[in-house]
């Protein structure tokens, strides 16, 4: 054994009301190890995190965190973990400091150990300038970091990151991933839900992919594009492009495996179409000769290995992004 | 209690340099009284911060205090006692009762910004997450009706009881509000948008307090209301703490008090179990 599991996750269901939110989830998550579970909205993400985390109970299977049943001894549970919510859960009307003190405290801290701790996760999370202020002032960006320190007061040996970055813009994202990335070089395990592919390849370890209350695939970032196949050709083409002739000029390039692996992908906002392309590099110069023969102008034209939106449209054959409308409530539900 | 230091794994810990973090380990019981407390705590950091919400919270009975004095108390004569004693009785237990509402809409408020969830995944006990909003509400409650007491006195309230009566008054006064914190609470936990929380965390009030002894004698309102007045719980309470503060007893009971505490306790038993029920409903889904 080459380490131990910091959670355990077998066969967990749960349906509200009539939605079927988990159908037999299993995975774990090695100590010190980053796991991304990553699926559209509604998958069961948040499902398994509140199940994970002890807000509510699953109708079926077990789960372990930090070596502890989730379900027989959830206060046990509670004392190592620390969780950061979809929605950035401190009291807007505290101070920063104030609001750290008073979760140290409820974590059992001493109010001068709790004082002492929160000053250092201040500084750490850049909010010492903002300490006294209260969290109203606050942009979206300062709120999550101040969320996740309010996880980590008393170092959790199992963090729950739900979405940390949904609804930031994308210079707070990467100030929130640069922070995280930090924790995980410490060791901390981390279990993190997220709708951003790009997200999981860079935090992750391991990614679980889950559609519909189910693990669809799970493995590397690297593991998961190989089981996706080869490579991709994506072209970019001129502004105001007739896009369904540039679509079925790349399938004839592509042949069969565009067919096969998922079809065309379309970007409609930046012009991009996304072909799999077996051929790979050796193949380029027919490819460019087959889209000007098609008169398909090029703006861009590259070769790229697959992305994990790849991998998502392969596995389940919608876009990772999208809704499925199955259990869609359930993510978007549950801050209310 | 005990001390003990807590074994911090690499990564996060704190450095070598600070001193390891102590954390407090407790028994069961004494966990719900301090956690419950830190909680109550922050509930009431947001008064002094929001000014305007105290304002308000405050302002209402004051104006209910000057209207029902200068508009309404000369017009309704009272046998037997001053028509300003009376009324201003009533009206001081119904700005309690109207107080329930803010259990509702801060449980409500907690539930939708995410902050019950963080409670609720930290190493406390979860009954202490009620208790404090409730313990806070009752506190402000206290605050909010010692004001309404200073105006009706001001403008003519003139009581004539001894320490012990007064402590008696406020004593069922609190027990309603606490009682009625609970109530809010089934509303604000039952309830999904924080706007008909508001809305229907108000509705059963108008009934109960209008439709009582606060304001009027209930002989002058029709047969079956009056039937309704004379023995709903709002108005036992109101006559128990007008009788206490003034010696009034309109319905000649020296009882009124024990009735009216045991109508409490008998609501408390019921709506106790069902808060809690309503919470756990709430946070199974």
């Amino acid at each position: 054994m080459a380490q131990r599991n910091a959670v355990i996750v077998e066969g967990l269901t749960k349906s509200f009301g009539k939605t079927r939110a988990l159908e037999g989830i299993d995975f774990t998550v090695g100590e010190g190890s980053v796991v991304g579970l990553l699926g559209p909205n509604g998958a069961g993400k948040t499902t398994t995190v509140r199940i994970l985390t002890t807000l509510i109970k699953p109708d079926g299977g077990r789960a372990e965190v930090a070596g502890i049943d989730v379900l027989k001894h959830p206060e046990q549970v509670r004392a190592r973990i620390g969780l950061t919510g979809q929605y950035a859960a401190v009291d807007e009307i505290l101070t920063g400091r104030e609001n750290l003190i008073m979760f140290g405290q409820l974590y059992r801290l001493t109010h001068a150990s709790a004082k002492r701790r929160a000053d250092e996760l201040l500084e750490r999370f850049e909010l010492t300038d903002a300490a006294n202020r209260t969290v109203k002032t606050y942009s979206g960006g300062m709120r999550r970091r101040l969320d996740l320190a309010a996880s980590l007061l008393v170092t959790p040996p199992v963090l729950f990151l739900d979405e940390p970055t949904t609804g930031l813009d994308p210079r707070s994202r990467n100030g929130m991933w640069e922070v995280i990335g930090d924790l995980i070089k410490d060791g901390t395990t981390v279990l993190l839900t997220t709708q951003y592919l790009e997200e999981a390849d860079q935090l992750a370890n391991r990614i679980v992919v889950i559609d519909r209350g189910k693990v669809i695939a799970q493995g590397t970032a690297n593991e998961l594009k190989n089981q996706v196949g080869g490579e991709r050709l994506e072209i970019t083409v001129p502004h105001g492009t007739d896009l369904e002739r540039a679509e079925s000029a790349l399938i004839n390039t592509a042949g069969q495996a565009a067919l096969d692996e998922g079809g065309v992908q379309i970007d409609p906002v930046n012009w991009r179409l996304t072909v799999p392309f077996p051929a790979g590099a050796k193949g380029l110069p027919v490819a460019v000769r087959q889209l000007d023969e098609a008169g398909v102008t090029l703006a861009d034209l590259a070769l790229r290995r697959p992305t994990l939106d790849d991998v998502f449209l392969t596995l389940t054959g919608h876009a990772a992004e999208e809704g499925n409308g199955n259990g869609l409530k359930e993510d978007s539900e549950k801050a209310a | 209690m005990s001390e003990h230091t807590l074994t911090s794994p690499a990564g996060i810990a704190t450095g070598a340099v600070s001193p390891p973090l102590r954390q407090v380990s407790r028994g069961q019981l004494a966990s719900i009284v301090v956690d419950s407390a830190l909680l109550a705590k922050r509930s009431l950091m947001r008064v002094p911060r929001q000014p305007d919400w105290l304002f308000g919270a405050t302002i209402q009975p004051v104006m209910f205090i000057l209207l029902f004095r200068y508009v309404f108390a000369g017009a309704i004569p009272i046998p037997g006692t001053s028509s300003v004693d009376y009324i201003m009785s009533g009206i001081i237990v119904q700005g309690l009762v109207f107080g329930s509402i803010n259990t509702a809409v801060g449980l409500s408020e907690d539930i939708k910004k995410g902050l019950m969830d963080r409670f609720r995944s930290l190493p406390m006990p979860r009954s202490s997450i009620l208790l404090g909003r409730i313990l806070a509400d009752l506190m402000l409650q206290v605050f909010v009706t010692a004001i309404s007491i200073g105006v009706a006195l001001a403008v003519g309230f003139r009581p004539n009881a001894n320490p012990a009566e007064w402590l008696g008054a406020i004593g069922l006064m609190a027990l309603m509000a606490f009682t009625l914190s609970w109530i809010g609470a089934i509303i604000g936990l039952t309830l999904r948008s924080t706007e008909a929380v508001t809305s229907i965390g108000l509705v059963w009030i108008f009934p109960l307090t209008f439709a009582s002894s606060a304001f009027v004698m209930p002989q002058t309102m029709p047969g079956w209301l009056e039937a309704f007045a004379k023995n709903q719980p709002v108005t036992l309470i109101i006559d128990a703490v007008r009788g206490l503060w003034t010696g009034y007893y309109p319905q000649a009971s020296s009882h009124t008090a024990l009735y009216a505490v045991i109508w409490l306790v008998a609501v408390c038993i019921v709506a106790i179990p069902t808060a809690i029920w309503a919470y756990e409903r709430r946070m199974a889904n």
